[in-house]
């Protein structure tokens, strides 16, 4: 029952995991940039969402309808103000841009909000859990995984079905191509990074509603969400929740063999898949 | 006719390189110009650069009467420039209604729509799920020209057709032109294939070393003067085309 309980627990902590990591994957998939600032921007969410209920007594749940806009607009002014003029220099740079900016931002974190720990309360719900059949199972946690599954289940169906999602994988297969379309493809990776940063922020507030967060604790969700992508696959949505849930049952169950091989246990899978498997479980079926 | 494209003396040059020397060329609204030259001639740096993928770096390419010199790719699209590139460029992971439908992201209205394209390209109706890395030649270059139709251009330009085609299925794809000049769209087609370019084109200009060094009506010039330009040998009337 133990184990059971181990395994339950690690798909719940792994949707935590897909939807810090589908921004990730969204900006890899359509401009090839592995941004470093992801984990920054998503405790930068959490800390925004914090003031927010601070000054303004906000319940935090509705913090999120002013989060997630204002940070989809930093993203989309991070991509033509940075990233948009460091593709132009080669693949390299925008990476390198991007670790920049996380430096900067973690540190302006700490000037702004100093490096105490925090957390966005939600009252009971952090305690709160249902029965299934002995188990107990958290709400929070539940609801984090029905939002992380509906984040991406949502993207895609954004990336399949709309004009402008079809602009944005046309865009990605071949940009010089794509401007013969009509598309304005800085417009475009703006907008996609824009939605992905949407994402991290979303992402952000719940983490801070689950657990203590720090100006840098970014660099540890950079990693969790790096490593779900990784396992996942490159550039594929639903290979990043496979990934996030694959994560999350490495850490729970490796803890349950011993608490302190918890983290241990998800990095020794990251390196087993990018050993035998490195292309990703779910890698993309297509590759343009 | 009302002149609708009009590329007056225009350098384009990739680094060193001078792509093209002081081009001039008009296309009349409605007509179908027909470009052509060996490897090398320029043709496909003129197209990229009336698309707006080059920039010249002398001359004014003018559009409907005004300038878009400076205009991105992206809006000349809008303003009705198409072009089908050379290899095709077909979005490989998107499915062939796809790529169509991408063809129409700039919402021009016009005849060209999911059906007409069809129409004109049956064996695209049949293929419509099917992704574009998985086509044929020919099914690449008949989608690439419905993508390109999809923007409704008031300006079609073709680059290199019968590229790397059989003859059957060039013959197939040229059948579908009528069709499109029939609608009022002007097409610019640059060509190696001097009998297709000979059939569709209302004028022929042909390119040598990023030279024009022969234009006609297509009717007025025969085959030997288009060879001799083509190859930049003496022509008929004593002129050194080279």
């Amino acid at each position: 029952m133990d184990w059971i309980n181990a395994v339950l627990q690690g798909v719940l902590l792994g949707g935590q995991y897909a939807l810090l990591a589908c921004g990730l994957s969204l900006i890899f998939g359509v401009m090839r940039i592995v941004n470093l600032a992801h984990g920054v921007l998503a405790v930068a969410s959490a800390y925004l969402a914090l003031w927010l209920v601070q000054q303004t007594g906000m319940p935090s749940f509705l913090t999120i309808v002013v989060v997630i806009p204002v940070l989809a607009a930093v993203g989309y002014a991070i991509q033509r103000g940075l990233f948009n003029p460091a593709l132009r220099h080669g693949e390299l740079s925008p990476l390198l841009v991007s670790f920049g900016l996380a430096v900067i931002g973690a540190n302006l974190l700490q000037e702004i909000f100093t490096a105490d720990s925090r957390k966005i309360s939600i009252g009971d719900l952090s305690t709160s859990s249902v029965e299934l059949g002995g188990l107990r199972l958290g709400v929070f946690s539940l609801l984090t995984l029905v939002v992380a599954v509906a984040v991406i289940v949502g993207l895609q169906l954004y990336l399949s079905h709309t004009r402008i999602g079809r602009a944005m994988r046309a865009t990605r297969d071949d940009p010089e191509a794509a401007t013969l379309m009509g598309i304005d493809e800085r417009h475009m990776y703006a907008l996609a990074t824009a939605i992905a940063i949407g994402t991290v922020a979303l992402a952000g507030v719940f983490l801070g509603m689950s657990t203590q967060f720090s100006p840098t604790y970014g660099d540890l969700v950079l990693i969790f969400a790096f490593e779900a992508v990784i396992i996942g696959g490159l550039g594929s949505l639903w290979g990043t929740l496979l990934g996030g849930l694959v994560l999350g049952v490495a850490q729970t169950v490796g803890a349950q063999i011993d608490p302190a091989y918890g983290v241990l246990a998800g990095h020794l899978v990251f390196l087993v898949v990018l050993l035998f498997r490195p292309q990703g479980l779910l890698p993309k079926a297509v590759v343009a | 006719m009302s002149v609708l494209l009009e590329v007056d003396a225009i350098d384009v040059a990739y680094g060193d390189f001078r792509a093209l020397h002081g081009i001039t060329l008009t296309v009349a609204e409605g007509e179908t110009l027909a470009v052509i030259g060996a490897n090398g001639a320029g043709k496909s740096t003129l197209l990229k650069t009336i698309a707006g993928l080059l920039r010249p770096s002398a001359g004014q390419i003018r559009f409907d009467g005004h300038n878009v010199s400076h205009t991105p790719a992206h809006r000349r699209v809008r303003e009705g420039i198409a072009l089908t590139p050379e290899g095709r460029r077909i979005f490989a992971s998107l499915t062939v209604e796809e790529n169509l439908r991408v063809g129409a992201h700039g919402r021009r209205p016009g005849p060209w729509n999911l059906q007409t394209v069809y129409d004109a390209f049956p064996l695209l109706a049949e293929k419509r799920t099917r992704r574009g890395a998985h086509l044929s030649g020919g099914e690449q270059q008949a989608t690439a020209i419905g993508r390109a139709l999809m923007s409704n251009p008031r300006l079609l330009l073709l680059d290199e057709v019968s590229l790397g085609l059989a003859p059957v299925v060039i013959a197939d794809i040229y059948k579908a032109l009528p069709a499109i000049a029939e609608k009022g769209t002007t097409v610019l087609v640059v060509e190696q294939d001097l009998t297709q370019a000979l059939t569709v084109a209302d004028r022929v200009q042909c390119l040598l070393e990023g030279r024009t060094v022969l234009e006609g009506a297509a009717a007025d010039v025969t085959r030997e003067q288009v060879q001799a330009a083509y190859f930049g040998v003496e022509t008929a009337d004593g002129r050194e085309a080279g």
